[in-house]
């Protein structure tokens, strides 16, 4: 059983937001994270980058597999997470733990679009 | 005429795998193709030749070229192949393997992949390598594509004049399909032009600077300052690098390049007219990740020994499919073979010498055919190796016409009004001097 | 094969050599000057002519080679490397010979090229080819080229879409990226072919063309290729033929015949040359005679007295992919191959390859589980195993399993996990110069593979057991990357 954690939002493609004001901390769901198995890299954006909403932000790699990452909101990335560049597993250890990006939102009104704990449970167990 | 070779089937097989698989004929194994596709007619092709014909038609074919002594560079270089390399490539183990996707039966091509890794980092200066590509031109395409996948809203790739011809006009190719703008550097006296350069990079769209290491005209450049105003345009600084120069000329690493590119043909691997060769590409570290083509890691097997595995493999196309940076699904792994062996044999110290010895026939070759008043300097005083350029004072086609009657290649014209001189350590006195007295008759 | 624990550079002692130059007969040229020069000197290995040999003989036999054994490996096309191949192409009068000679003096060499583009037009029924590229994904990326050129040449600009089935090799899509064109999937039906009524609604203006290989990778015939021909051409789209599985249709059927416009072939898959461990390969591209005009150059042309020139310039050409003119050394030994063959051997290359491919299908299939019934051509696809031993909570032997323990007895695995339409794929390709005995000796040790993994999968799952290294550690070497020898140090 992949964990979910209460109180964060999420998108289609498995990545989950924790909104800080006006920043969107995003990670990826421990059902992702299961999916890929031994993650080996992550590869992130700069800070700086604008990103759209469903745009591909970065992606996680293992030995067999890549899969892209996509924001689940718009606006500018103001911190990436230094640790996973040469900690990748960290987002196997612990996927709520561990956030990817922090993105300062251009557009707060794109989280209603996103899915609760519940939604999202009943999505993956589909 | 018995049954052919290849094919070890008896009469008997043939029926009891029939059997097995419930047809009655072979044809019935294309009962799925529509009969319209099924050809009847003959096919318009010879007749099966015996291995003694063959060699009969191979022979005549030989015999149809015409052997010349070469005096011509250009991006095929005539240096001394060692007898040991063809002897360890005809190995069956090596030759008929493919591609080492089984890594537990396939440590011999994976070690010598680490080890070609290895040298042509020592060669370059550059912190990783990949296992090699089509050949040299190929790799530089694969680099500006690179440098368009490495930066952002930058929709154009400079290349230096001075490149090789073929060079310029692959990676253009490339450019052209893949949607890159390509703008070319002038040349001055001879070398890349670092102001023409800063001029382009200041329209601030320029995603990848290539350039020549040793360029078109045998000249070794002076890059003093391209790499600074590359990257102040946040732009990737590529070198094209012949790899048996860099034994001895400024790395690209040292000129602070961030990718280095070339056709490792000139580590001894003989002319064949143009293939197969081996492109080389490498990086500095950050670049890693964007870095097309099979990569070799090291590490460790379950029970602790040392072993050697495809890495990185994520970056790459049977993966990423239409998301990967290039389409590239293989290397030149036997050329990679034949560089790690002879980088084996010659070492450092060989390498040198090849160079010093190829440097001084050219040398003399310069100077004497300077004496014969049939040219002039092309550009007084630029530093060479073994490939200069000369401005003829006589007609090039009545120099060239005089010189295949005499069964030289020589005087190649790689633009008007300037010819290129190769010599090679493979080339001898007597050659050098027969070919001064053939250009003093002109 | 044993193992052996040497890297060159481990052998290296200061002063050493392996070399043999003349001495110099020149004035000594002076010095580059400082500035120009690099600092130090390269790190390169410092070993006797001795050590080398031993070295890379050491490394040779940690090797597997289609010389060493059945190489079973789908879409690869692993047949015999003759070695008359090897004889021809180490002609000291071809080795010599600088691509940028007069034609005058190669006209020998240009003869080959031209027999060569006339014997592989006849066989494919397309009508002109060039050899400039120097793999399959190459010719690819070259025929993809072409199929702009056409189109912008034409003025018809928008075409920027190619289509490509879900069954696709892996290098389709990323070579129509490179190529500048956005990729469409088309789905794959029940029965593993092409879905027509999924194909129709894509085509329209902004359609390049389609990529396809016929048979496709799971080893079948596309049955309605005529309809999905017609369909692509009227909609104004070229069709692309992955040459990857030409094989089976070696003297039997024609890709021109069946509407393809442009193809490439893989001379080291259907013309046996030798792998050499990834390359060099050959990726020859051929078209229908209207697209002649926008092939890659130079290119070698007939004159009319009989002598071969070379053509340099044209304007509707895509322009120049490879620094020469391809890989030479290849195409003499797929030439010699041909010359050997002759054209009463030509169809017996496709039935056998055929014939050895369904035979190792119906010897298995009870044991591991084929997907699609019905002939098949060179090659098909099995989803794992029937029963793989795993039971209540306990995972049973996977396809990566059955590959590892493969190589126990003495052969190279299939291609495994692709196509991707099957989780556990094993796609097998015996290729026309196995025997019957080779194919039995492989039925007979994937039936005890089946058994074992029935009882006890855990030999599986500890497989391989007597090769020189086991199973290594994939995820460390990507997550630290070790990538050359001044990071490497020898195990303890």
């Amino acid at each position: 059983m992949s964990k979910i954690m209460e109180g964060l939002l999420y998108s289609e493609s498995h990545e989950w937001v924790k909104v800080d004001g006006d920043i969107a901390i995003i990670g990826v769901s421990d059902f992702a994270q299961k999916e890929m198995g031994e993650i080996t890299y992550v590869d992130m954006p700069e800070v700086d980058d604008e990103i759209g909403q469903g745009e591909t932000f970065g992606a996680l790699e293992s030995v067999k597999a890549a899969s892209d990452l996509y924001s689940p909101v718009s606006g500018v990335v103001v911190e990436v997470n230094e640790e996973l560049e040469d900690a990748p597993e960290k987002v196997n250890e612990d996927a709520f733990e561990n956030w990817i990006i922090k993105v300062r939102m251009s557009d707060k009104g794109e989280l209603d679009g996103l899915m609760d704990a519940a939604a999202y449970k009943a999505m993956i167990e589909e | 005429m018995g049954q052919f070779a290849y094919f070890p089937h008896t009469g008997e097989d043939i029926k009891a795998m029939l059997e097995k698989v419930s047809l009655r004929s072979l044809e019935d194994l294309y009962s799925d193709v529509p009969e319209e596709f099924i050809r009847k007619e003959e096919y318009d092709l010879p007749e099966a030749l015996s291995e003694e014909e063959v060699r009969a038609r191979f022979a005549g074919l030989a015999a149809k070229n015409r052997p010349m002594k070469v005096f011509v560079g250009a991006g095929a270089y005539d240096h001394y192949a060692p007898s040991v390399i063809p002897y360890l490539l005809s190995r069956s183990e090596f030759l008929t393997a493919y591609t080492p996707y089984q890594c537990e039966i396939s440590q011999g091509t994976l070690r010598y992949i680490f080890e070609y890794q290895s040298m042509i980092c020592s060669l370059t200066g550059m912190d990783v390598s990949n296992a090699s590509m089509y050949d040299g031109p190929t790799a530089a395409a694969e680099a500006m594509m690179m440098a368009m996948a490495s930066t952002r809203k930058k929709s154009r790739v400079l290349l230096s004049g001075a490149l090789l011809p073929g060079v310029i006009k692959v990676v253009s190719t490339y450019a052209k399909f893949h949607g890159v703008a390509i703008g070319l550097i002038p040349v001055m006296g001879g070398q890349t032009c670092i102001n023409c350069l800063k001029a382009e990079l200041a329209k601030g769209d320029v995603a990848g600077v290539i350039v020549p290491s040793v360029n078109r005209y045998g000249i070794v450049e002076d890059h003093t300052g391209f790499a600074d105003a590359v990257h102040a345009e946040k732009a990737l600084f590529i070198e094209y690098c012949d790899p048996s120069a860099l034994a001895v000329v400024k790395t690209p690493a040292e000129w602070g390049a961030d990718i280095a590119v070339g056709d490792g043909q000139s580590l001894g691997i003989p002319l064949t007219y143009g293939g197969p060769y081996v492109g080389f590409m490498a990086v500095k570290k950050e670049h890693l990740r964007k870095m097309p083509g099979r990569i070799v890691g090291q590490t460790t097997d379950k029970e602790g020994k040392r072993a050697y595995v495809l890495t990185l493999q994520a970056r790459e196309q049977h993966i990423r499919r239409e998301k990967a940076t290039s389409n590239i699904c293989s290397n030149q792994s036997l050329m990679a073979l034949y560089v790690t062996i002879y980088l084996s044999l010659m070492g450092a110290e060989g390498l040198r010498e090849v160079n010093q010895l190829s440097a001084s026939g050219a040398a003399y070759l310069h100077d004497r055919l300077l004496e014969t008043g049939k040219f002039e300097e092309a550009f007084p005083g630029k530093p060479f190796l073994k490939e200069f350029a000369l401005r003829p004072l006589v007609p090039v086609e009545k120099l060239q016409e005089k010189l295949l009657a005499a069964g030289y290649f020589a005087a190649l014209q790689i633009e008007e009004g300037i010819v290129t001189f190769c010599v090679t350590e493979r080339r001898t006195k007597e050659e050098v001097d027969g070919l001064i007295s053939i250009i003093r008759e002109v | 094969m044993k193992y052996y624990d040497k890297l060159i550079f481990e052998l290296s002692a200061e002063g050493r050599n392996g070399y043999s130059l003349p001495k110099n007969r020149f004035p000594s040229a002076n010095p580059l000057p400082k500035s120009l020069t690099r600092s130090e000197a390269p790190l390169l290995p410092q070993v006797s002519e001795v050590d080398v040999v031993r070295h890379y003989t050491n490394l040779s036999q940690m090797n597997f080679g289609v010389d060493t054994g059945f190489y079973p490996l789908g879409s690869c096309t692993m047949k015999y490397n003759p070695k008359i191949n090897e004889e021809i192409a180490n002609l000291p009068a071809f080795a010599g010979i600088h691509p940028l000679q007069d034609a005058s003096t190669v006209q020998g060499v240009l003869e080959v090229y031209y027999n060569m583009e006339r014997m592989l037009a006849e066989i494919t029924g397309l009508s002109a080819f060039t050899f400039n590229p120097c793999a399959g994904a190459h010719g690819e990326l070259t025929g993809l080229m072409v199929m702009r050129q056409y189109h912008l040449c034409r003025g018809d600009l928008g075409r920027t879409k190619v289509i490509v089935p879900d069954s696709a090799h892996g290098t389709n899509p990323a070579s129509a990226a490179v190529c500048g064109l956005e990729v469409v999937v088309v789905k794959s039906k029940e029965n593993g072919r092409i879905d027509v009524n999924d194909l129709k609604p894509l085509l329209d203006d902004t359609v390049a063309g389609i990529m396809m290989t016929n048979p496709n990778t799971l080893g079948l015939f596309e049955t309605e290729i005529k309809e999905i021909a017609s369909l692509v051409h009227a909609a104004g789209g070229l069709l692309y033929y992955d040459g990857a599985n030409m094989n089976p249709l070696m003297g039997v059927v024609r890709p021109g015949d069946m509407g393809f416009d442009i193809m490439h072939l893989n001379l080291h898959k259907t013309f046996s040359t030798p792998h050499g461990g990834g390359g060099p390969g050959s990726g020859p591209v051929g078209v229908a005679a209207y697209l002649e005009p926008y092939l890659p150059l130079p290119k070698v042309v007939r004159c009319d007295d009989g002598s071969f020139s070379i053509l340099q310039d044209r304007e509707t050409s895509a322009g120049k992919v490879s620094g020469f003119m391809g890989n030479f050394g290849v195409i003499l030994r797929a030439y010699t191959y041909l010359l050997m063959l002759g054209k009463e051997n030509l169809r017996k290359v496709g039935e056998f390859s055929v014939l050895g491919a369904n035979y190792i299908k119906e010897s298995l299939k009870d044991l591991y589980k084929l997907p699609i019934e019905g002939v098949c051509k060179h090659e098909f696809v099995f989803d794992g195993l029937v029963n793989d031993g795993g039971h209540d909570e306990v995972h049973g032997a996977t396809t990566l399993d059955v590959a590892k323990r493969l190589l126990d007895f003495g052969f190279h695995a299939p291609t495994i996990y692709f196509p991707l339409l099957f989780h556990q794929a094993l796609m097998i390709e015996p290729t026309e110069t196995e025997s019957k005995e080779t194919l039995d000796a492989f039925i007979a040790v994937m039936r005890e593979i089946a058994r074992e993994a029935a009882e006890d999968p855990a030999i599986l799952q500890e497989a391989p057991h007597n090769t020189p290294v086991r199973r290594p550690d994939e995820t460390a070497a990507a997550r630290n990357p070790i990538l050359k020898y001044t990071d490497s140090k020898p195990c303890e």
